[in-house]
């Protein structure tokens, strides 16, 4: 009876507004096991939390390359200097994006002279002080962003993404 | 806050998924796409025998990889009734496009209604009535017997004035063949309606008049001469943000082939950044002329070209008329037509009077004329692409300024040859069929004029949305609500009667000065708050639907989904009233007009297609445009060959030019002088308000925002629509980013965001057109050409603060729109 206490559970879930069918977290359509699976089917991803790095590491308007949620996915931390939407740390002025231009998937360059992040592929632009929002551009989605832990030590920890990342139909790959 | 959608998975394409050929039903380019439906409870997965692209979607796919789609191209809507999931991404294949998606058509998939995830709630879903004080939903039997009932009060045999009708006349989401014969048809077919105009203008006319009686149709080119030719000039018109993937996969190819680019536009746009990172700055020129002097440069620049002898002599004399004027300008003729000579004559301006007029320096003209037209090192004709658009065609002198930029086209030679082409580059999509206009005259009635000043007493509307769209709106606006009001109060006064005493009624209103307003459209318009019937419509791909973009590509769309509700698709709708009007002028007694109204029996759009395009293009059916997929056939379609369709890639390849009406297929110039602003009025409010309002499109939206509106990501970038200023204009005005101001003149007023802009010039602004929140319109006065085409692009005005940033505006970005390297 766990298979069928399973796909009742599948039944249960609400859809997000606007949002995607969630999946079950086997990712093909092959049967349920006969025996209870370990890993629970979970409603959304389960983002790990991944030290990015420290505070100290980090220069005013210098960009950090890091990679998030897995080595497939570039992104940068930036230190701005000024609070800003979906800042971390003692100043809330840490973000962090992915740097893949969520139009063609073309990486992005940072810009310190305005904090933008810049697509030579077909010239989006995104505002690293204003949450990634496209100032202008092709890509459907503002930049996504990193959701961003500061301990005591002053260690950097990133726990999720807000948008779905270019080129891969699930933000943390099977 | 910065919009973002939390999703973090979306549902894999599975391999067995329903593919269906989409043109993207937006902007004239028709981007190809695929729209892939599947079963609600069916799911892909990562193995690549199990979705749609064969690939292992375990791993990160590469940049422009196949195998991904963004959220935005996703949903969940209803198919034959049922539930599936849906995801519209571009086509790699298609030519148009080569698998390049823009910010508008990659939205498809989320700007269709949704009853599950929700999307675009405001997409109506049944017919409604004015009743008891406000819309009611009813029934279409209800809604039809209304609309025909008023309307044969106020129509008989040969008496049609006193119908109003505004339609669509392109393709798209709100047009289509299907759509436009299905109108055109009604009105054009079964009636004689003088009193109609069109989405963007006031009167039933051309964009576009002169290019044609000079023989050259304004589409006339193929996308690809811009990957091969010298020299693209582009008159007006921002392709980066409007044609986008026009730009993007045509344009900067012909670019990094070596194309010089010449952009003749006042405002420093971001299609003018773009070329230069593309081409290098030194291949770029960017004619900032000063407003409306188009007319005045392109004389300048044929003079010159001719005098230096850089034409093709061989083409002149062989395609275009010899000898003097052959149309002599009169009312409905802006300017004279005839031979080359003629033109050389009236057009002739020199160097020194058009760099005074323009504000441009003479070598720079120079440099124009020699991109354009200079013989290259080899002693072979230069090559040269023009693309032009709402900057002249909605600018100063429509008529002669766009004669004389076609001028320059034959004088060279560049018309109907590879790397070549005089073309507009268009708005929408386009798909226009339907019986001949001639009834309508020329010039055309003005009929928001006419409405303004009591005329008219039924007005049916088709897909247009006038309070956001049109010229002079602030008194349409407060015309149009007055005497639809009449209507209503007329409707309530007799709540409860019978149908025959509520036509009674309102006709008595209408008698009084009222206007019975009938609106077709997909949302609750705003020009729909005055209506008194509301029929609902569906779009492109809840319908089949065929259309045509700026190559003159002709696409189906395959239907890949159910309409919101009870909403029909516009033919039908057409062909309902139709009918309906047929039976009550029947029940009337009135059997010889009724008769006019036979010959509507189409179930589907199928059957309009085929009533209408099919029966003036017998090759064409559905099933050869599906075979055709998204690249479809070029028109005219010519034959049918090995189970293809064969098409026409440029006109006029062998130098005979349409001439609507004359046989000789010789194209015409056109011999028209600078005279100024043209349109009245133009000139006082130039000399009376201090910034030039200057107006078109944003790239993140689409049209007047009728979708855009409920769409998240761009109502959250854009609560209100922007204005463009130079920042030291902005200090002397007392304004920062983000302040909300008003604009205002002696026709009206309307509000916008302050958007600083460094590269803007001193008192000149440029605002968002269309918008629901800050209708530029509002200010346009209502001087038109003499052919009843809207000058917009002439607006000037004074601006005010009204307040700080409101609250939806303290989080946007007011960075510049223009890319950096760095």
């Amino acid at each position: 009876m766990d298979r069928c206490d399973k796909l009742v559970d599948v039944g249960r879930r609400q859809f997000l507004r606007g949002g995607a069918l969630a999946a079950a977290a086997t990712a093909t359509v092959v049967a349920l096991p006969a025996t209870p699976a370990k890993a629970t089917a979970l409603a959304r991803i389960d983002y790990p939390s991944s030290r990015l790095g420290n505070v100290s590491d980090l220069k005013l308007n210098e960009p950090l390359d890091v990679t998030y949620p897995d080595d497939s996915a570039p992104g940068v931390l930036l230190k701005l200097g000024t609070r800003v939407e979906g800042g971390a740390g003692p100043d809330g002025d840490i973000v962090g994006f992915s740097t893949i231009c969520p139009h063609k998937g073309f990486p992005l360059n940072y810009v310190a002279a305005d904090r933008t992040l810049n697509c030579p592929g077909h010239y989006s632009r995104f505002d690293c002080e204003a949450g990634g929002q496209q100032i202008w551009g092709q890509a459907t989605q503002n930049l996504p962003q990193y959701t961003l832990r500061v301990d005591d030590k002053g260690d950097i920890y990133a726990e999720g993404v807000d948008e779905l990342l270019y080129g891969r139909l699930s933000n943390v790959l099977a | 806050m910065a919009y973002k959608r939390q999703i973090d998975r979306l549902p894999i394409i599975p391999a067995d998924a329903k593919k269906h050929n989409v043109t993207c039903h937006y902007c004239i380019v028709g981007c190809g796409y695929n729209a892939y439906t599947w079963p609600v409870n069916k799911q892909g997965g990562t193995d690549p025998a199990t979705n749609a692209f064969g690939v292992n979607l375990a791993e990160q796919q590469p940049a422009e990889t196949e195998a991904w789609y963004a959220p935005s191209m996703y949903n969940i809507v209803r198919q034959d009734g049922k539930d599936v999931h849906l995801v519209i991404k571009p086509d790699k294949d298609c030519v148009v496009n080569s698998g390049l998606g823009s910010v508008r058509g990659a939205r498809m998939a989320e700007n269709r209604r949704s009853d599950k995830t929700g999307t675009q709630q405001q997409r109506l879903t049944e017919p409604m009535v004015w009743r008891y004080g406000t819309w009611q939903p009813t029934s279409w039997n209800d809604a039809l017997d209304l609309v025909a009932r008023v309307t044969a009060r106020v129509i008989d045999k040969d008496d049609e004035d006193d119908l109003f009708v505004s339609m669509f006349d392109h393709g798209g989401s709100a047009g289509g063949y299907e759509n436009t014969w299905g109108t055109g048809k009604l009105y054009f077919g079964s009636m004689k309606v003088k009193n109609c105009r069109i989405h963007n203008r006031p009167a039933y006319n051309s964009e576009v008049h002169s290019t044609r009686d000079m023989g050259v149709d304004e589409l006339n080119y193929a996308y690809e001469d811009y990957t091969m030719t010298d020299t693209i000039m582009l008159v007006g018109t921002n392709p980066l943000e409007c044609q986008t993937n026009l730009f993007l996969n045509h344009m900067v190819p012909g670019m990094r082939n070596g194309a010089k680019v010449i952009i003749v536009d006042p405002r420093r746009t971001v299609t003018a950044n773009a070329c230069e990172v593309e081409a290098g700055a030194e291949n770029v020129l960017h004619l900032a002329i000063k407003t409306g002097t188009d007319l005045a440069l392109f004389n300048t620049l044929f003079t010159y070209i001719a005098d230096q002898g850089w034409v093709d002599k061989d083409f002149i004399a062989a395609s275009t008329l010899q000898g003097d004027v052959a149309v002599a300008q009169d009312e409905a003729h802006p300017a004279a037509l005839g031979s080359f000579e003629m033109a050389r004559i009236k057009c002739k301006m020199s160097l020194a009077e058009g760099a005074s007029i323009t504000g441009l320096a003479e070598a720079d003209i120079v440099k124009a004329a020699e991109w354009i037209a200079k013989p290259k090192e080899d002693g072979s004709r230069r090559k040269c692409a023009t693309g032009y658009e709402k900057g002249i065609i909605w600018g100063n002198d429509n008529y002669r300024v766009i004669g004389a930029l076609v001028n320059i086209g034959l004088a060279t030679g560049n018309i109907g040859r590879e790397g070549g082409g005089v073309c507009r580059l268009g708005g929408h999509q386009e798909g226009y069929f339907r019986p001949s206009d001639a009834h309508v005259g020329r010039p055309a009635p003005y009929v928001d004029q006419l409405i303004i000043g009591g005329r008219g007493k039924v007005h049916h509307i088709w897909a247009n949305d006038h309070y956001k769209t049109t010229l002079n709106a602030t008194e349409f606006k407060r015309e149009y609500n007055r005497r639809t009001n009449m209507v209503k109060d007329a409707m309530d006064a007799h709540a409860g009667s019978t149908r025959e005493e509520l036509v009674d009624a309102i006709v008595g209103a209408i008698n009084a000065g009222g206007l019975f307003s009938v609106n077709v459209d997909i949302i609750h318009s705003q020009i729909g708050q005055a209506a008194h019937v509301i029929l609902p419509a569906v779009e492109s791909g809840e319908m089949n639907l065929t259309s045509m973009n700026g190559e003159r590509r002709l696409r189906l769309v395959e239907k890949y989904m159910d309409g919101p509700g009870n909403a029909k698709p516009d033919c039908l709708i057409a062909a309902a009233i139709a009918q309906n009007l047929e039976r009550v002028l029947r029940e009337d007694g009135r059997e010889a007009y009724a008769d006019q109204f036979k010959g509507y029996d189409w179930k589907t759009e199928e059957d309009a297609f085929m009533d209408g395009y099919h029966s003036g293009n017998p090759e064409v059916t559905y099933d050869r445009l599906r075979a055709m997929g998204n690249n479809g056939v070029q028109e005219p379609v010519v034959g049918f060959e090995n189970g293809q369709l064969v098409g026409t890639k440029r006109l006029y390849t062998d130098g005979k030019f349409t001439r609507h009406g004359r046989e000789d297929g010789k194209a015409l110039f056109c011999g028209g002088e600078w005279r100024g602003l043209q349109a009245p009025g133009k000139a006082y409010q130039r000399d009376n308000y201090a910034f030039l309002i200057n107006n078109g499109r944003a790239n993140v939206i689409w049209q007047n925002w009728f979708l855009d509106k409920a769409n998240d990501f761009v109502s959250d970038r854009f609560p209100i629509p922007y204005i463009e200023i130079n920042p030291e204009d902005m200090a002397e005005l007392g304004v920062k980013a983000g302040d909300l101001v008003e604009v205002f003149n002696d026709v009206g007023a309307t509000q916008a965001l302050v958007y600083p802009t460094p590269t803007a010039r001193r008192k000149e602004t440029f605002m968002v057109f269309g918008a629901p929140n800050g209708a530029q319109g509002n200010i346009v006065n209502a001087g038109t050409n003499e052919l009843i085409l809207p000058n917009y692009k002439h607006t000037w005005a004074n601006i005010r603060k009204i307040s700080d940033a409101p609250a939806s505006a303290a989080d946007l970005s007011f960075k510049s729109m223009e890319y950096s390297a760095g």
